[in-house]
């Protein structure tokens, strides 16, 4: 399943951030996208993901396709490392969580508490619900915050791994990943601000 | 939908979970009454059934703002709408863990706290079937407050004064088939319209919370 984009506007707070943005992601394929703060990364993948309607455009490819990962990871904090999983996997109507708690060296974590765990460990239990979830299309908000070099190649090597299985990735990061990417620099896509072609558009 | 409704059963009971809130608010308040009033046993019997229901929406309302809150601020409100799971059914399920947490202690509480304030003996029952009938409504209403106001930091003091008007049907016709029970009178208008915004909010609010929600999660 190709998750196409076409001519697609977004906007934050009412302010239109990105226009024409244009691409296609391809089975097997992951697509970095990056751009300095606050151009609209985040508003464009939650665009895509479905949670906000463009200003225009379209998506397709995305419904019931896509697997999210926002900046907070959705983690109970009086729930403990299993339970969170076994929670997000039933969601999704699957089970068998332990080829995630593996991927992600979280085994020896599984009984802790995930208020009690540290914000790296929240982190790669947060990515680990991607496994669970056995959707093909990933899309990911700077997936890789407060995570040590070792749990970045291990965080690669689930995206390789997904990839590897038919499945596809939509990254906004900053760092280098190692992944055979193509990669889309959202800066020329800035939307340029309305004109103001009345009289009341000098006071808004 | 069962594993939503039991981690919101699960994360009620646990620490911090709030369960218990409501229904510690309800004995004060029912305990407290009849230090305000006086020991003036008639007057006590004949504003019991009011008491006990303004008690019952109070205590419900005191828990509402944790309802989506919390969800929303660890961000598994956002997780959720990406879910297979329609967030109609979200809402619905959300509602009935509040209920089972919130408004099924609350049911089971008032016979015992009816005693405290002289509630005539024929009045039981009615009292627990007017709870009964009734706090599914309060519930619902509730997650439809809650989605409204669920952007908002500290949304709690808008939230009451949207959902107090909407409960004021609830509690009209709730309070008065227990005070029709409790005085030994006919029931059935009361119990008939009670049922009747029961089933409707059941029936038509989620799909409501669900269209905020969703205007809300942009």
């Amino acid at each position: 399943m190709t998750l196409t984009v076409t001519d697609l506007s977004v906007a934050r707070g009412g302010i239109p951030v990105l226009e024409g943005l244009s691409f296609a992601l391809a089975p097997g394929r992951a697509l970095i996208l990056r751009g300095p703060n606050g151009i609209g990364k985040t508003t464009l993948l939650r665009t895509v993901a479905g949670l906000q309607p463009p200003l225009t455009g379209q998506v397709e490819g995305a419904e019931d396709q896509i697997a999210y990962a926002a900046h907070s990871d959705g983690l109970k904090p009086t729930l403990t490392v299993a339970e969170n999983l076994i929670f997000w996997a039933s969601v999704f109507g699957r089970n068998g969580i332990e080829q995630a708690l593996d991927g992600f060296d979280l085994q020896a974590l599984r009984d802790r508490q995930a208020g009690a765990l540290s914000a790296g460990q929240k982190r790669r239990l947060g990515l680990s619900r991607m496994l669970v979830t056995g959707r093909p299309v990933w899309i990911m908000d700077e997936p890789t915050v407060s995570l040590d070099k070792t749990s970045v190649a291990m965080f690669a090597d689930a995206v390789r791994a997904h990839l590897g299985q038919g499945g596809s990735a939509l990254i906004a990061t900053h760092i280098d990943l190692g992944l055979e990417a193509d990669v889309l620099e959202v800066g020329p896509y800035k939307a340029k601000p309305p004109e103001i072609d009345d009289f009341d558009g000098g006071f808004l | 939908m069962i594993a939503l409704l039991l981690r919101d059963l699960k994360l009620a009971f646990r620490a911090g979970g709030g369960f218990g809130l409501g229904l510690a608010f309800f004995l004060i308040v029912t305990v407290m009454v009849p230090f305000s009033v006086g020991p003036q046993s008639e007057l006590l019997a004949r504003i019991a059934p009011g008491v006990l229901w303004l008690g019952a929406l109070l205590a419900c309302l005191l828990s509402l703002d944790r309802l989506l809150a919390l969800d929303w601020e660890d961000g598994s409100l956002d997780l959720l709408a990406t879910a297979p799971l329609p967030l109609e059914s979200t809402v619905s399920i959300k509602a009935l863990a509040h209920w089972i947490t919130t408004g099924l202690p609350l049911v089971m509480a008032a016979p015992v706290l009816g005693v405290l304030l002289n509630l005539p003996v024929q009045g039981f029952q009615w009292l627990v079937v007017s709870l009964l009938l009734g706090t599914p409504a309060l519930s619902v209403i509730g997650t439809f407050g809650a989605a409204l106001t669920v952007g908002l930091k500290r949304g709690g003091l808008l939230m009451s004064l949207l959902v107090m008007p909407l409960y004021v049907p609830t509690l009209i016709f709730g309070s008065e088939v227990a005070r029709r029970g409790a005085e030994g009178m006919a029931v059935q208008t009361p119990l008939l319209l009670l049922a009747g915004i029961s089933a409707a909010s059941i029936a038509l609010l989620p799909f409501a919370s669900a269209a905020v929600l969703r205007v809300n999660l942009r």
